[in-house]
């Protein structure tokens, strides 16, 4: 990682909404009385969402008050843990998995769309849509390449499929997650190898078959 | 090759239904009662009798793990913490379990929370796997609404189970970095002693086990110790979810049992390696973190701990990276020194300053730009960082770099010579755009 | 105990002990840049690296694991450190070696430079080349405040300032943002650290990335001086050491002495120093058609030798500051006598204590270093952050280590621990001794001078004895924190009005005194009337409202004894000259005795000082706090007033600016206009 600093460009101040301050409320009844830190990661992400997933300062401040923490027990977090955008993104935040599997399977293929479409690491493009990183290894080294954007993958990527996402995406139309070649999740391409006896080769006529359409959410 | 019917991960790809009523279908949750009702010594001995090794990394068998834990302490509550922060490159189990069979991770959270006195769980999730994070919770809710655990559930033993998550930091997968993170504080690992069992979560006795590990545990109960030990070599009991990734036909996760050799791992799931097995360059056989093991040492090895180890690697989180030879093999452990040096939480001296310098050496004589006297020196570099850190983060930087000047220093010499021959102005790759 | 060997040497340990400790305790020298015994174990640099045979194949880092977790061989044989062996010395050079990476070779500019443990470390444990080729890593420097200057590239990451600010200070200031070999140390976005103890952690770097901001580049740690002293800018007694090069006052450090600061100052002890060169009283000066022009010492002491003897004995009276030695008040006790006056007081401040009362009446009674026995603590018109900042650190040590309920009747200020306010003045206080909470059998009954410096603190001091008395015997916690370093040693002397004498007070009112002796009693007001003999160091308060200024001598110029809040006699050594004609206080008094006619019999520092210590045997117990007389309850009783219902407010409202010393100081001010202005918009 480079080093992290705060945007320049910072917002006046910070207050959660409603419906933030309700996820608020349910993650701090996790934790034991007096434990109240332990919710600083998940403030900082419900704050990092509701502005348009990057962390302002004032958000920062707001955290480390309703956690009773000094602020730079807070920036700490902010400057350590990785998935804390510190200056704004596109609206379409393109993390990038770059590590060996993803090499392998040829992410710098994706990477150089990016650097062509977008341009370089953390430059928002003029439209808005897009900003991107090389990001380590998301765990989902199966269907690699993939890419995590906002808060979904996309897998089982190449050149044309991760161009024709982008355009999908700029466009607005719906975009499926998850792998762009129609695996469920990290099967064997073209037909099982085990849990046949459950599933059946193809993964749908089997006894515990149901109709799988796409990944859904939730 | 594994039968279905002992296969433990029954919906590991999602063709079934994630949620209670399929688990239930699938024999999750049955009869949880009756396991309970047999106590917390028979669990622990039953593990221990089963041969699980931790199926996190390190692999210490899980039953002598749990058996460390005091006995209850009403002003010191015990606390199961679960490592779902799963980030070793090539790993991607755990990801499927909870989001396509989080209950049998349930259940294990309940058995092994009985077993350990522990009234409440802890699930640390890696904060990326939203969806996943989002599965887990709504499969929890589920397992609430049926008073499978709660305070007052029908097994008896009062238990509640949060799921937390991270932000991005692969250091958290080490389980003391991961109680520091879970606290709200950098995930910085803690100095051992004391060990998790007797000062974890918050200053309490707490065992943090890996997803994988906590889901066979009802299984394993259910079905004997002595059916999952009659799985694998003598000491590598079991099955496995393997990971394979890289230059296979086919990747993909699979269950499998341990000590299939890699050959047959291959062939039958993974349909062969890109261009046939000569076309096989190295593997890096248990995630990023393991020494790679070249071709012909591989193809017939067992897939297992102690196999592994002979091989000098290891069997790690059995994320199997393949690599053929159109792999620039120089340039691929050069990019897990970046993912090493990225990922280094800056505490301890080595791992600090030593990622950084073995990434940018590796970097240059992956384009062959040094000298080959700096091929020792960075052997030398590696073992100065080895057994020198508080956490294992070191040795895992280490080890790749090892691994490959063990097997290609021919290839790091002849990038030398060849640059040598034609060198050029050009700035390092990646170095250059630091 | 526990019994192990470390190379070959059996040595035997209390099992609690660290490896590092144990392997000292045995001779061996361990290099170490993380490690503070004073702070808590980060294990982090890996310099400590030692071998523990039997164990792991690997090194142990011996700061971070116990001589009670080493196993015995397997035939019982005692456990096995080297500290020597190959293992330890290559795990040495390895660690090294990263250390100096991306260190940059500038220590021929760098402060540190001579006292640098990573220059010393690596002569002794380092190779002499270094086989890095790349770039070395550019850390952008930070500010942290107007005490404590960064250079960031030297930082190797020991957090050590992390943990100063976390544990001692309580401010949690101090931070490592980012990670990896991009790990930054800072502040919260450069702000400013609001400790008064900031200036430690510059101590504590090991490197020179944190290096005291006002001494940059004045000087080369080989060529200074070092003087033991004391410090006198509040009353704890602080170990100093003052480094001088020539005449001049280079830097202040601090000492260890467990029994009083552990090895921490306060920022006014440490940075006052440029106090000590301005505005400097540095010749006499005589008031002439109502401006004071320079005199000779002869046409000084004529001046006042004229007034005195136009006075009436009554008619004359001395006010001693706060920044004396027992030394120069003895002297002045010795000239009022034999001039006959019994007008003398050492409280400008006017605090009600009286030596009458028993030495108890007025000293911190459970010690400094008690405070680490007691179980509980009230705080009494005190702010023992601003008016004594080392001996707060100490509470708050106390208060981490946990039961250790801390209540407030007075101001509610940040006190770097919580606390639980009980109320604001004397009602609270009475309430209290009412209904004293019984979980409390070691309390101690903090009282401040906020508390004592108004018309009814002899009624607060009974009733804070009162609360003290509560507790269980043989534990006297009745505790009183001075803010004035001369103020016990005074009281010991007995400088307070004799039969018929005034007190400061009284003295200090229009037309009540003919001739009144000033030694450096700075933060009171004399009105028109007397005639007065300002003996002092700086241009200050007094200075202005003198007639007849003598230039004195401060603490680092003259060897002084000094007595501190809980009754701890100490003497500061002399460590540079006083600038110009000024002289040593008791010089000066001595030979304005004899042109007064009244001469004191002592001719040398030693001669008074057997003096001293006849009349007062327990001056000459160095470093000790003698017992001294009970509180007399009832005498204090039968003396004091109703109380009144004011709320008590701390006796240092701008902690920067206590003393003439401090208030000359460039860089005291800066502190003091920093915090004024953080106070002002945390009150917005």
């Amino acid at each position: 990682m480079s080093v992290r600093r705060l945007a320049e460009e910072q917002p006046e101040t910070f207050a959660f909404t409603p419906e933030s301050e309700a996820l608020c409320a349910e993650i701090l009844a996790k934790y034991p009385e007096g434990r109240q830190a332990s919710a600083v990661i998940s403030l900082l992400w419900i704050a990092q969402k509701q502005n348009d997933y990057w962390l302002p300062k004032p958000a920062i401040e707001l955290v480390a008050e309703r956690l009773g923490m000094a602020y730079i027990r807070v920036l700490e977090i902010a400057t350590f843990y990785t998935m804390f955008n510190l200056a704004p993104v596109g609206r379409f935040y393109i993390q990038m998995c770059g590590t060996t599997p993803c090499l392998l399977a040829g992410s710098e293929g994706l990477a150089a769309i990016l650097r062509r479409r977008v341009g370089e690491q953390g430059v928002v493009t003029p439209d808005g849509l897009f900003s991107w990183r090389e990001v380590e290894c998301l765990g989902a080294c199966c269907n690699a390449p993939m890419v995590q954007i906002n808060d979904d993958y996309y897998e089982d990527l190449n050149p044309e499929r991760f161009e024709k996402l982008l355009d999908d995406l700029a466009a607005g139309r719906p975009v499926e997650i998850g792998s762009q070649t129609g695996r469920v999740s990290s099967e064997p391409i073209g037909g099982l190898t085990s849990l046949t006896t459950l599933y059946g080769a193809d993964g749908r006529h089997g006894p515990l078959s149901m109709p799988v359409t796409t990944q859904a959410r939730g | 090759m594994l039968e279905d019917k002992d296969r433990i991960f029954t919906n590991l790809y999602g063709y079934g239904d994630w949620g209670l009523k399929g688990a239930l279908a699938r024999g999750a949750w049955d009869n949880t009662k009756k396991l309970i009702d047999k106590g917390k010594d028979w669990i622990i001995n039953e593990m221990k009798a089963s041969g699980l090794r931790g199926r996190g990394g390190a692999g210490f068998p899980t039953g002598l793990k749990w058996s460390f834990m005091p006995k209850a302490d009403p002003t010191r509550p015990s606390y199961l913490v679960v490592n779902a922060d799963e980030s070793e490159p090539g790993t991607c189990k755990d990801r499927e379990i909870m989001r396509n069979d989080p209950h049998l991770l349930i259940e294990g959270c309940l058995v092994a929370s009985f077993a350990m006195e522990a009234h409440a769980c802890y699930i640390y999730v890696r904060g990326e796997f939203i969806l996943e994070r989002q599965r887990l919770e709504a499969a929890i809710e589920q397992a609430y609404a049926a008073k499978l655990v709660g305070k007052n559930n029908i097994h008896g033993w009062p238990f509640d189970i949060y799921v937390h998550h991270g932000a991005g930091a692969y250091i958290c997968g080490e389980e003391t970095a991961l109680l520091e993170s879970l606290e709200g504080k950098k995930g910085m690992p803690r100095l051992k002693p004391p060990f998790p069992a007797n000062m974890g979560l918050y200053g309490c006795p707490t065992t943090v086990n890996n997803v994988e590990s906590i889901a066979v545990a009802p299984t394993i109960l259910r079905r004997g110790a002595a059916w999952f030990a009659s799985f694998g070599a003598k000491n590598n009991a079991g099955t496995k979810i393997f990971s394979i990734s890289g230059h296979v036909n086919k990747p993909c996760n699979v269950e499998e049992a341990m000590s299939i050799p890699f050959r047959e791992l291959i062939d039958t799931h993974c349909g062969g390696i890109r261009g046939g097995t000569d076309n096989l360059l190295a593997v890096i056989p248990g995630g990023s973190s393991v020494p790679l093991v070249p071709a012909h040492e591989i193809l017939d090895a067992p897939m297992d701990f102690d196999s592994l180890r002979n091989l000098k690697s290891g069997l790690g989180t059995a994320a199997v990276i393949v690599m053929d030879k159109s792999t620039d093999i120089v340039r691929a452990i050069a990019r897990l020194s970046y993912f090493y040096k990225h990922e280094s939480c800056g505490q301890c001296t080595p791992c600090r300053e030593g990622t950084g310098w073995l990434w940018r050496v590796v970097t240059r004589m992956a384009e062959g730009r040094a000298h080959k006297r700096e091929i020792d020196m960075l052997l030398e570099v590696t073992t100065q960082i080895e057994g020198h850190t508080i956490c294992a983060l070191g040795d895992a930087a280490a080890w790749p770099v090892q691994g490959l000047i063990r097997h290609f220093r021919h290839e790091i010499e002849r990038r030398i010579d060849d640059y040598a021959a034609n060198p050029h102005p050009e700035p390092v790759l990646g170095v250059a755009a630091e | 105990m526990t019994r192990l060997f470390v190379d070959d040497i059996e040595i035997d340990v209390p099992p609690e002990y660290s490896l590092l400790q144990a392997c000292e305790e045995a001779g061996a020298e361990i290099p170490r840049f993380c490690y503070h015994e004073r702070l808590s174990i980060a294990g982090n640099c890996r310099m400590c690296l030692v071998e523990v045979k039997g164990g792991p194949p690997k090194p142990t880092a011996s700061c971070a694991v116990a001589v009670r977790d080493l196993r015995p061989g397997p035939h019982g044989e005692l456990p096995v450190v080297l500290t020597k062996s190959p293992m330890v010395k290559k795990a040495r050079e390895g660690v090294m070696e990263f250390l100096l990476i991306n260190h940059p070779l500038d220590c021929p500019i760098c402060d540190q430079g001579g006292e640098c443990d990573l220059q010393d470390q690596a002569m002794a444990f380092g190779v002499d080349a270094s086989r890095y080729a790349e770039n070395k890593r550019a850390v952008e420097d930070k500010y942290i405040g107007p005490l404590v200057k960064t250079s960031m590239n030297r930082c190797i990451h020991c957090t050590r300032c992390v943990r100063f600010t976390a544990e001692v200070a309580g401010t949690g200031d101090m931070g490592a943002i980012g990670r990896g070999e991009d790990m930054e140390i800072t502040t919260y976005l450069e702000t400013a650290m609001g400790s008064e103890l900031q200036g430690n952690v510059a101590d504590l770097c090991p490197v020179g990335a944190l290096l005291p901001k006002p001494y940059a580049f004045k000087a080369r740690s080989w060529e200074l001086t070092k003087t033991q002293s004391i410090d006198v800018m509040d009353a704890v007694g602080s170990a100093i050491r003052v480094d001088t090069r020539g005449r001049e006052v280079m830097r202040i450090l601090p000492r260890a002495n467990d029994a009083v600061n552990e090895e921490w100052i306060s920022d006014k002890a440490r940075q006052v120093v440029d106090g000590l060169k301005a505005r400097r009283l540095d010749r006499p000066y005589v008031r002439k058609n109502g401006k004071l022009a320079p005199a000779s010492w002869q046409e000084a002491f004529a001046a006042v030798a004229q007034k005195v003897k136009d006075a009436r004995p009554e008619r004359i009276g001395a006010i001693a500051g706060d920044l004396c030695a027992v030394e120069d008040m003895f002297a002045l006790q010795g000239l009022l006598c034999s001039l006959g006056s019994a007008s003398l007081d050492c409280r400008q401040d006017g605090t009600r204590l009286d030596p009458r009362f028993g030495r108890a009446s007025y000293l911190f009674n459970p010690t400094i270093a008690g405070i680490d026995e007691a179980d509980g603590l009230v705080l009494v018109g005190a702010n023992p952050r601003k008016e004594a900042p080392v001996l707060n650190a100490r509470i708050r040590k106390r208060w981490l280590k946990g039961g250790f309920p801390v209540v407030v009747i007075g101001e509610q200020a940040d006190l770097t621990y919580p606390y639980k306010y009980l109320g604001s003045g004397p009602q609270t206080l009475r309430a209290f001794v009412e209904h004293p909470p019984a979980s409390m059998e070691r309390p101690i009954v903090l009282v401040g001078q906020g508390a004592l410096a108004r018309p009814d603190g002899l009624a607060v001091l009974a009733l804070a004895a009162e609360a003290a008395a509560a507790a269980g015997s043989g534990w006297n916690g009745l505790a009183i924190l001075h803010t004035a370093a001369a103020r016990v040693g005074g009281l010991d002397l007995g400088f307070v009005p004799g039969a018929g004498g005034l007190d400061a007070a009284a003295m200090a009112k229009a037309g009540a005194l003919d001739v009144l002796f000033n030694l450096g009693a700075d933060e009171i007001d004399v009105e028109p009337g007397a005639f007065v003999v300002y003996q002092g160091t700086h241009g200050d308060r007094g200075a202005a409202r003198a007639d007849v200024i003598l230039p004195g001598a401060t603490y680092t110029e003259k060897s002084g004894t000094y007595v501190s809040t809980e009754g701890r006699v100490q003497q500061a050594d002399r460590a540079n000259f006083p600038p110009g004609e000024a002289r040593e206080d008791w010089a000066i008094l001595r030979a304005l005795s004899d042109v007064l006619g009244a001469r004191l019999p002592f001719d040398s520092l030693a001669a008074l000082r057997a003096r001293l210590y006849a009349e007062h045997p327990h001056l000459a117990r160095l470093d000790e706090i003698a017992a001294g007389s009970a509180l007399d309850l009832d005498a204090l009783l039968a003396a004091a007033p109703a109380a009144t219902a004011a709320p008590f407010v701390s006796a240092v409202a701008d902690f920067y600016t206590t003393n003439p010393i401090a208030r000359a100081s460039a860089v005291m001010a800066e502190c003091s206009a920093l915090s004024q202005s953080l106070m002002r918009r945390a009150a917005e």
